[in-house]
């Protein structure tokens, strides 16, 4: 497969502030490619990058296969983009500013976005300054799904969409996907939507890539929850390798293990004797947070990585 | 009405700078005005000369009403004719800025959250403004009485100055209960207040010649408190009418807003075209409907300067024939012997200045495309980012043009004097200096686009210069600073193409770095 965007130790300073410091990013074409990362961690420094908006100060970026700086303009009539804050010209309408960027871009499919817009509910003949935020997003949404790019460039787009939307947005990126030519890169914050839509993703921290593979590959590095009712005493498993926060409370055990270290673990609770056990999946949402708050984070910091964008 | 206190402490805190420097300029302006005078005119026979020309100057009475008097304070009420129309629109912005601006950005509704009553943001908006508006009558009653030493008359003065403010205060309390939109809100109020002008200039004209539509001033808030005469034949009878207007516009508006819900207006929101017409498909017709009201604004506005300085125009030879201030003062602006072509160069320069800030708001208004996120969603398009800032920038260049040519244009068709392709000429003569003044605040944007609004301080110079440069006799390279210096004083002068290419040079010069700095910067900065 051909890489869609592939970045490389990608370095970007704002004076003396480092927004970037050596980030990786690789995005296959095809594939919906999550991208994950605190507040602040350079997810939009990142895809304004990618967009020749701002220009990379060290490391090596393509994008479509050409330089996002030099031969943006060209470049830009194959990709569309919903900014994470998404603002409207107050005088235009919502329908006026489709059509205007679809165009700017070069062209757009007029069923299509009929299509969109009555399943995004979205009024199109309403002035820019009368939309809510969840309206104005879907203004963003409609003009860049209805293009037909081949790459789709989205940060944080269904913050402030009612859940309701944001299923109707995971239902039309999933056909999309079904499409097989269409790539989209999508920054979220929301794990659930990333565990349905995404094929691969990465998770940036502090301007840095920590994490990056498919969902799969991911969950290896997550630990899985156990509780089981011994029929004797847990011999052996306080010393394990990979197991982790054991509990035992009157012939009840309750332990995490690392995915790696799961069969040999569940091997020593057979010897001993099971009465009943249950055993919770790793989940996205332990992996996000243990790598937001990875190391020096102070905890105290713990909460912000939670919060939506625009709650701030 | 639970609240108003807390509300009142909160508008007089947040306008604790803005306020007070109205009520202060507004308030001193007629005590300016009357020293002014008597540094003008240091003879009788000199200030009677003035009275009786300016009193039969359709333009004068245009602009500032009728003139019945020829005393010092007479003719300073009368020259303080506009100051209602300002009063009355920086109530109207006041008072709308604490109710539907507020209502629009959800801020009245955190506020309605909390222990206040539903008519309590209106009433602490109406009491703030009106409370101005009569600390600013009294400040004019203190000091007009201390100079004219007329007190019922300067009393009278200060109550037409407060009245204009109260009427508007009260009419903008109506709009913003009709529209959702506080833009739309404002634009109603100040449409209210510029027909309340128009019918007062029509009847004050008519009444200069037969009087048949005279009574058109007495239809119009603004032809009832320029009726007062405070220091002529005293009529306190506008006074009276303005009160009872401003109580009954008042209870209307509370009684609309006691119709309608938070948010809502009495009127809904208009809707738009669902789709975008075909001709919407560029940068330059997104630009076109971004500056088409700036645009028609400033011509507009132009154009009306022009009529005013050309209906005067008429009249510059008689005012000025006796006064050796003022013939000084047109020298000093046009440098011309012959006083016609040096007043007209004189107020080219002046319109050129006024021209010159259009064309800075319009270039900076990439600045503001870029700081709102509009410019981000536009670049991410197949748009070049110079077909972006090019597009924007025709209309700061060619804007401009446009407006000068309507004053140009408008002057030279109403003047009874002076020869109308040279006056127009001088004023289009302007544009190169203009140019530069925008390439300045094309090159801030481009390379220092955070110091943007730093290329106000271009014209603010320039007018600096051009006010106290002589006076002053500042030395010859710092008039050289500004462009306006340059160029051939029209009609009168001679006129050299050097200058005038030079400029365009230097403001192609100066724009293309500009436009190489916007290539290589980050968007937004």
């Amino acid at each position: 497969m051909t890489e869609a965007i592939e970045a490389e130790g990608l370095i970007k300073r704002f004076g003396k502030v480092s927004a970037l410091d050596g980030l990786d990013l690789s995005v296959e074409t095809g594939e919906v490619h999550g991208f994950l990362g605190p507040n602040g961690a350079g997810k939009t420094t990142t895809i304004r990058i990618l967009l020749g908006l701002m220009r990379h100060d060290g490391g090596k970026v393509s994008l479509l296969g050409g330089d996002p700086w030099s031969s943006a303009t060209a470049l830009h009539r194959r990709l569309a983009y919903v900014p994470g804050d998404v603002t409207l010209w107050p005088n235009l309408t919502g329908g006026e500013v489709i059509d205007l960027l679809g165009r700017l871009r070069g062209g757009l499919d007029p069923s299509r976005k009929d299509e969109l817009l009555e399943r995004f509910q979205l009024d199109p003949r309403k002035k820019g300054r009368t939309y809510s935020k969840g309206n104005r997003q879907k203004v963003a949404l409609v003009a860049a799904l209805a293009s037909d790019v081949e790459l789709l460039v989205l940060d944080e787009p269904t913050s402030g969409l009612d859940p309701l939307m944001e299923e109707v947005f995971r239902e039309v990126i999933l056909q999309e996907k079904r499409r097989g030519d269409r790539t989209v890169l999508l920054s979220s914050h929301i794990l659930a939507e990333v565990e349905a839509l995404c094929d691969r993703l990465t998770i940036i921290r502090e301007g840095r890539t920590v994490e990056t593979g498919t969902l799969d590959q991911m969950r290896h590095l997550t630990r899985t929850s156990i509780q089981a009712e011994l029929t004797g005493p847990p011999d052996g498993l306080a010393t394990m390798a990979g197991v982790h926060d054991l509990r035992t409370d009157n012939g009840k055990v309750r332990f995490d293990v690392d995915t790696d270290a799961l069969e040999p673990a569940l091997q020593t609770l057979v010897k001993v004797g099971v009465r009943s056990l249950v055993s919770q999946p790793p989940s996205l949402e332990e992996l996000f947070l243990r790598q937001y708050q990875k190391d020096e984070l102070p905890k105290a910091e713990l909460p912000k990585a939670e919060l939506p964008k625009d709650v701030r | 009405m639970t609240g108003v206190g807390k509300l009142i402490r909160l508008i007089l805190r947040r306008d604790r700078v803005i306020m007070p420097i109205w009520v202060l300029v507004f308030g001193l302006l007629p005590a300016g005005y009357y020293s002014s005078f008597q540094g003008l005119f240091p003879t009788d026979a000199e200030r009677i000369q003035y009275a009786t020309v300016s009193a039969d100057n359709a333009g004068f009475v245009a602009l500032y009403g009728l003139l019945k008097g020829d005393s010092f304070a007479v003719l300073t009420n009368w020259r303080a004719g506009f100051v209602p129309v300002m009063i009355g629109l920086v109530a109207l912005l006041t008072v709308i800025r604490h109710t539907r601006v507020d209502e629009e950005a959800g801020r009245t509704e955190l506020i309605g959250s909390t222990v206040t009553g539903r008519h309590a943001p209106l009433a602490a908006a109406l009491i703030t403004t009106v409370g101005a508006c009569t600390v600013l009558g009294l400040l004019t009653f203190a000091v007009m009485a201390g100079q004219s030493g007329s007190t019922s008359g300067s009393l009278a003065f200060g109550a037409e100055l407060a009245a204009s403010g109260w009427i508007f205060a009260a009419v903008a309390a109506i709009t913003a209960q009709l529209t959702s939109s506080a833009r739309a809100a404002r634009s109603i109020a100040i449409v209210a207040l510029g027909v309340s002008y128009a019918l007062r200039v029509g009847g004050d004209i008519s009444a200069l010649g037969t009087g048949g539509l005279s009574w058109l001033s007495w239809v119009s808030p603004l032809g009832w408190v320029t009726r007062i005469f405070p220091y002529g034949p005293l009529n306190w009878w506008p006074v009276v009418l303005s009160v009872l207007l401003s109580v009954v516009a008042v209870g209307v508006a509370v009684y609309l807003r006691g119709l309608r819900d938070l948010g809502d207006g009495l009127f809904a929101a208009r809707l738009g075209r669902a789709s975008a017409a075909a001709s919407l498909s560029t940068p330059l017709a997104l630009a076109w409907r971004l500056h088409r009201g700036l645009l028609v604004g400033w011509t507009v506005g132009l154009g009306l300067l022009g009529l005013i300085f050309g209906g005067v125009g008429g009249s510059v030879l008689d005012i000025a024939q006796d006064n050796k201030g003022l013939t000084d003062i047109f020298a000093r602006l046009g440098g011309s012997s012959q006083l016609v072509n040096s007043y007209f160069a004189g107020t080219a320069g002046i319109v050129g200045l006024i021209a010159a800030c259009y064309a800075v708001q319009a270039t900076l208004r990439l600045r503001d495309e870029e700081t709102t996120g509009h410019a981000e969603a536009v670049l991410a398009t197949s748009v070049s980012r110079f077909a972006w800032a090019g597009s924007h920038l025709l209309f700061s260049l060619l804007g401009p043009a446009l407006a000068l040519f309507a004053e140009g244009l408008v002057s030279g068709l109403v003047s009874t004097s002076g020869n109308f392709g040279d006056i127009l000429g001088g004023v289009l003569l302007q544009l190169p200096a203009v140019w530069v003044l925008a390439s300045v605040a094309v090159l801030l944007f481009g390379v220092l686009p955070r110091w943007s609004l730093v290329a106000w301080a271009a014209p603010a110079a320039c007018l600096l210069i051009l006010l106290v440069g002589e006076t002053l006799q500042l030395s010859q390279w710092l008039l050289d600073l500004s462009p306006f210096t340059h160029i051939p004083h029209l009609p009168g002068g001679d006129f050299s193409a050097t200058p005038v290419i030079t400029l365009i040079a230097v403001a192609v010069v100066v724009g293309a770095v500009g436009l190489v700095g916007l290539r290589r910067r980050n968007i937004p900065d």
